[in-house]
């Protein structure tokens, strides 16, 4: 049965590699008076008035260890139970990605409990993975023993993701020398060939051209119909309204709304 | 199912776990290291045989020369350059790329969730394969001067496990060492520069004298010894067997400790 809980569920990105030592005599100036606003506001435990809530991306705080990092979730509490699609709306790095990213498994939490149950399937990176150097055949068979497929099924996703991508010739050529739209082919075709229980999407995927998101769509339906869980993310709300039954707007790392999609924006759209 | 509590993160078991997935999916690593040295050289003639041919001529020139420098003979410093330059490229290679294990599979690390120990074997095959190229060039110095290996040569063979265990680990530390401190990269490669001179490769542990009882001191000494002394010096003295056992043991363990504390943070720093 699949199902995804988290409780109090906490990520702190460290900022290691862009000299944190000016960022930190920089910060030190303007983030007592940040941090002061944001205990003002959580005090208040409304996120009705100020604007201070209203900046983008994460807490920019110093840990106990003196390293500069953005607290980039905090505290989310929040279950997603079989057949829910869910939708991440908010502004850039409100933790849209940070967020799919940790359900996927690659970021640890710092803080809090994380359960999820099912296969997971992340759509979150569309060349990530894929090898540049190889062809695009290579990377097909690659793709395949990442998801520990047999050889069989290797020929199997192969023929299907070859077909569906209609790169024809182009599969015996190494992805840099692929267009961008090429590569964004395989790269669709290859994790939509597999049936996961839980897909995690980033918003990537609407990036092709029109000829084919029309050929993509159908593809993509069946793949999200046989899904128990979607999680989403996306800026485009038509995308939310169409895909999703339920909202969650994330702003600054903390969750400001979770319910029915159309509550969830409607309270958005008032508060901008 | 995928769990984790943050104020129960039994850290070793996890660690433990990793490690044990990303063995079992040794077909995996195999086909990976295959693809890296296929991506590597391609459109190349030679392709991996390069470092042979490159080995073969530090062996000849150097050979030549420092068997006159040092007045040793011909027949008595060739297979000891030969094996000696073999075995250091190999430990050299692990060192130097082991800093990459990690920052090299960054787009693979931050996408899904797979064992870390995966690219760590993935690396030490690679490593491995390599090294095998330079076999024949070994065979070529012994059928050239037309001289057997030491009949104690089967004992190279707990050398070459105590090597490739040696790999794995600075594949490890090094791998996470590098991704989180970018520095390291370099102070690594300067380091493996200074240990080439300062271990007996070009030149014989005799010239040392009596001296040369501290040699056992030097790490890659005791380990490159434990293959070169079996093969053409009638095997190795119990004081490089057990410091080499030693050192190997060591630095396996601190791998594994510092995976073990900072594996979940391997994601933020790549």
């Amino acid at each position: 049965m699949s199902h995804i809980k988290a409780r109090g569920l906490s990520i702190d990105f460290p900022l290691y590699h862009l000299g944190a030592r000016s960022l930190k005599k920089r910060l030190l100036a303007s983030a007592r008076v940040r941090l002061r606003r944001d205990e003002a506001a959580h005090e208040m435990n409304a996120h009705t008035t100020d604007r201070v809530t209203r900046r983008v991306g994460g807490e920019v705080v110093e840990d106990a260890a003196h390293r500069v990092v953005v607290s980039a979730l905090r505290d989310l509490t929040f279950e997603i139970r079989k057949g829910e699609r869910v939708g991440l709306v908010g502004h850039n790095g409100a933790g849209k990605t940070t967020l799919l990213r940790t359900l996927a498994g690659v970021f640890e939490p710092v803080g809090g409990f994380l359960e999820v149950s099912g296969e997971v399937g992340s759509l979150i990176d569309a060349t990530a993975g894929l090898d540049v150097e190889s062809t695009g055949r290579e990377n097909i068979r690659l793709a395949g023993l990442f998801r520990g497929l047999d050889a069989a099924g290797i020929a199997r996703l192969e023929e299907e993701a070859g077909s569906f991508s209609g790169l024809a010739e182009f599969l015996d050529v190494p992805i840099k020398g692929y267009s961008s739209g090429m590569q964004l082919r395989l790269a669709f075709a290859l994790m939509t060939a597999s049936s996961p229980n839980i897909i995690l999407m980033d918003e990537w995927f609407l990036a092709g051209d029109t000829a084919f998101m029309e050929k993509a769509e159908a593809r993509l339906t069946a793949l999200v119909g046989g899904a128990d869980i979607v999680v989403l993310a996306s800026h485009d709300m038509a995308v939310i309204r169409r895909w999703c039954d339920r909202a969650i707007w994330l702003e600054a790392g903390r969750i400001r709304a979770d319910g029915p999609v159309e509550e969830v924006l409607a309270a958005r759209d008032a508060a901008s | 199912m995928y769990r984790v509590d943050a104020d129960q993160p039994r850290r070793l078991s996890t660690a433990l776990a990793d490690i044990r997935q990303g063995t079992a999916s040794w077909r995996l690593a195999w086909e990976l290291a295959r693809l890296d040295l296929k991506n590597r050289y391609r459109g190349s003639v030679l392709g991996p045989f390069w470092i042979t041919l490159s080995t073969l001529v530090m062996l000849v020139g150097l050979g030549f020369l420092y068997a006159r420098l040092f007045n040793l003979p011909l027949t008595d410093y060739l297979p000891h350059l030969a094996v000696s330059l073999v075995v250091w490229q190999v430990l050299s290679t692990a060192f130097v790329e082991g800093c990459g294990t990690m920052t090299t599979n960054a787009g693979i690390i931050r996408q899904m969730r797979l064992p870390f120990s995966l690219h760590v074997l993935r690396a030490v095959l690679r490593s491995l394969i390599v090294a095998a190229h330079s076999l024949p060039l070994l065979a070529l110095v012994f059928l050239a001067l037309w001289r057997a290996p030491s009949a104690e040569a089967p004992q190279a063979l707990f050398g070459l496990v105590l090597i490739a265990v040696n790999m794995a680990s600075a594949a490890l530390f090094l791998g996470m060492v590098c991704a989180r401190f970018r520095d390291v990269t370099q102070i690594v490669a300067s380091l493996m520069q200074f240990a080439f001179f300062v271990t007996p490769i070009i030149w014989k542990p005799q010239l040392l004298g009596d001296q040369a009882v501290w040699l056992p001191l030097n790490p890659f000494y005791a380990i490159l010894e434990t293959v070169r002394g079996p093969l053409i010096a009638g095997g190795a003295d119990a004081a490089v067997w057990v410091a080499a056992v030693l050192y190997t043991a060591g630095f396996a363990a601190l791998a594994v400790a510092f995976f073990a504390r900072f594996r979940g943070r391997l994601a933020f720093w790549v």
